[in-house]
């Protein structure tokens, strides 16, 4: 039986966005029971204990492959750097930043205009042993910098396998614009646990994007803070959730500065027995935040019985003044009439179920500017759907016709 | 050699749809037959089940097929999945033709060619090819960039499924009230569509409609009045003339219970 849940709900009535405690000390953050409203939906026993903060027995290795000018360091425990944009908002991103050492960080200096991504690839060595024991564990801190006016595209590469609390700080200069890619593609036993946090500049543009489609439970947070007016925040996430997995995503954009804006999008697909996808969008638009302009979607696609996807969207405005506020959750099963469309003009089911899932997460992917990254990404969906990628002459029509649009 | 016949025969087709209520019977005994070059039009009042034939014809899994048979050249049409109908040489010009959010155009129709021809059409003439037809509707090359009918007028959706037969050359294409909604400008372009493929000889056209108004660009050699789920007249092109001044209420009134007299109209049945 399917169970599709949050199926266009509305938000919470009166839009509490809930305010949880800040704090870098791990004791300060409540062990979870599993009843708060942060953590209901994730099952706790398969964090394999992270919410102890235990000491790390495996290695996450991380490599930097950046063009000249950026500055690529490795950060002690006391760097002023650390802390600046992210203050934990629970139990295992305090122990994440208590536990990392320090951090790697990655700096695009003042007008820069890099031609070429920087590249961060995070790479679990710890794989389950063959005895069945948990991947071990390990911390990370990741702290990237965009100068003022400067302009990046920065990616992080997340593969193998390991139990991984990791943070990523990303400080966006004014002025700058930055894209900036998180790719989970974890081998199956991983689990991976992260605060992604995000300072926007003032005048500043952020278009990011998540994506996760590996692991055994992968629980991200992606927040969001302008430090001045004209702030913009695109934030993107594409996740494929198979059979077992259990995939969350939990953002909150905070507006408190006027006239900036922020636009989620975030699109699913589901399949397989316990396959388990969490959205949660909370927008907060604080009192002095007139001219704010916001929008949140998530679009889920249940692909099988048995996989279940919750999505809680929820807006809380503390002012009359704004462009505009909205959002939008919807979760549904392949549509029948297109599938039918489609075979209707002689194209086998299973092709047709492939461009039907392609063409719902292209209106996310294609925006993905790195083209190798784009390409992994359709590659791994359709592997995953077990078909090869389409033959798409779409260029060569659009180079043949005058009309480009 | 003997040229290839391209027949489809429907006899005594019933067909039902699963309700609230328990499954309805639409169909209640329809025979047709089309043959390639031939243009037949259907016609007749809402709700008569003329839609529910085209969609049982392209096997569409909404409706059951609970009796009679359908046939391309002796193949059982009923066996068959909805994908092999069309590379069978089946198409469908949908009334209301399906939204594919993100699937471009361009991919889509080099899909389907794909399929329907057996292989990859060679990318240099397939891009003209396209290009071709596409002018021939007065389509602008745009929309092989945009999602398959993705908001896309009523017009523009139709053009797009005249497109769609014209590259795919089917034996027996089925129209769905292609010509509703359509202004008259529109309905000139896809009437010459229609027409030029129709010119070929190749192919058998049912022309589904509620109107009169695309009979005059498009002439079929024989009219079928459909009410209540089954043939109730036949004639020839001087039928929908009838039907232009008299309407269907005769036939409505009659609830297809008995055919009244196609000879009344001087049908040739
Ligand atoms: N899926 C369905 N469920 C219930 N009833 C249906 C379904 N499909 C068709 N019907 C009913 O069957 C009858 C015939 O419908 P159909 O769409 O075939 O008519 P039509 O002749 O194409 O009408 P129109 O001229 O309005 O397009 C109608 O009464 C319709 O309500
Ligand atoms: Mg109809």
């Amino acid at each position: 039986m399917v169970v599709i849940d949050a199926t266009g709900r509305p938000p919470m009535a009166s839009g509490a966005v809930p305010r949880p405690l800040r704090s870098r000390n791990p004791l300060d953050h409540g062990v979870p029971t599993g009843r708060e409203e942060a953590w209901r939906f994730t099952p706790l026993r398969r964090l394999r204990g992270l919410l102890a903060g235990p000491d790390a027995d495996g290695k996450v290795s991380v490599t930097v492959s950046a063009p000249a000018g950026v500055a690529v360091e490795q950060l002690d425990a006391a760097d002023p750097r650390i802390g600046r944009v992210l203050t934990p908002a629970d139990r295992v991103a305090a122990f994440a930043m208590a536990r990392a050492g320090g951090a790697t960080a990655v700096t695009i200096p003042a007008e820069a205009a890099l031609a070429e991504p920087v590249i961060v690839h995070l790479h679990g060595e710890s794989p389950r042993t063959a005895a069945g024991a948990a991947a071990g564990v390990a911390y990370g801190h990741l702290s990237i910098e965009v100068g003022p006016f400067a302009s990046a595209t920065v990616v992080l590469d997340h593969t193998g396998s390991a139990t991984y609390a990791g943070n990523v700080e990303v400080y966006v200069g004014h002025g700058a614009s930055l894209t900036f890619v998180s790719l989970q593609d974890w081998d199956a036993g991983a689990v991976h646990v992260g605060a992604h946090a995000y300072s926007i500049g003032r005048d500043a543009k952020l278009r990011s994007f998540t994506v996760t489609l590996g692991g055994d439970l992968v629980r991200l947070n992606p927040t969001v803070e302008y430090r001045g007016p004209g702030g913009d925040a695109e934030l993107n996430g594409v996740f494929f959730t198979d059979a077992g997995q259990h995939q969350e995503h939990r953002l909150l954009v905070t507006h408190t500065p006027r006239s900036c804006r922020s636009r989620v999008t975030y699109k699913g697909a589901l399949r397989g027995d316990a396959a388990h996808s969490v959205w949660i969008g909370d927008v907060l638009i604080e009192a002095d935040a007139l001219d704010t302009d916001t929008y949140e979607l998530n679009r889920n696609l249940v692909l099988t019985d048995g996989a279940r996807a919750d999505s809680v969207p929820n807006l809380e405005i503390l002012t009359g003044e704004i462009v505009g506020a909205g959002h939008a959750s919807a979760t549904g099963r392949f549509d029948d009439e297109a599938l039918f469309y489609l075979q209707s003009r002689g194209i086998p089911p299973a092709e047709a179920r492939r461009l039907v899932v392609h063409g719902f997460f292209a209106e996310v992917i294609d925006r993905i500017q790195v083209v190798e990254v784009r390409d992994r990404i359709m590659a791994t969906v359709a592997g995953r759907l077990g078909e090869t990628p389409a033959d798409d002459s779409a260029e060569a029509l659009a180079g043949a016709g005058p009309a480009g649009a | 050699m003997t040229a290839a016949v391209s027949t489809l025969e429907i006899r005594n087709l019933h067909v039902s749809v699963e309700t609230e209520e328990g499954p309805r019977e639409i169909l209640r005994g329809v025979d047709l037959t089309v043959r390639k070059g031939e243009t037949h039009a259907i016609m007749g009042p809402n709700g008569s089940g003329k839609s529910t034939l085209s969609y049982s014809i392209a096997g569409h899994p909404k409706y059951t097929v609970t009796g009679g048979s359908i046939t391309l050249d002796g193949e059982d049409v009923l066996a068959m999945g909805v994908d092999a109908r069309a590379r069978a040489g089946i198409f469908l010009a949908m009334q209301y033709p399906v939204e594919i959010p993100g699937v471009s155009v361009s991919n889509f129709l080099r899909s389907s060619a794909t399929a329907v021809r057996g292989e990859a059409p060679k990318l240099r003439t397939w891009v003209k090819e396209v290009k071709a037809s596409m002018e021939a509707l007065e389509m602008d090359p745009a929309f092989a960039e945009r999602g398959v009918n993705e908001g896309f007028s009523g017009g523009e959706k139709k053009r797009h499924e005249i497109l769609q037969m014209a590259l795919l050359k089917p034996k027996i294409a089925v129209l769905d009230e292609t010509d509703s909604g359509l202004d008259v400008d529109a309905l000139r372009i896809v009437s010459g569509g229609i027409e030029a493929v129709r010119a070929k000889g190749e192919t058998g056209i049912l022309l589904i409609t509620h109107y009169t108004r695309i009979l005059r660009y498009i002439k079929p050699e024989f009219v079928h009045v459909m009410a209540a789920g089954r043939i109730v007249d036949e004639g020839g092109p001087e039928l929908a003339a009838v039907l232009e001044d008299s309407g269907y209420d005769r036939y409505v009134k009659a609830g297809g219970a008995t055919a009244p007299a196609g000879a009344g109209a001087g049908a040739v049945s």
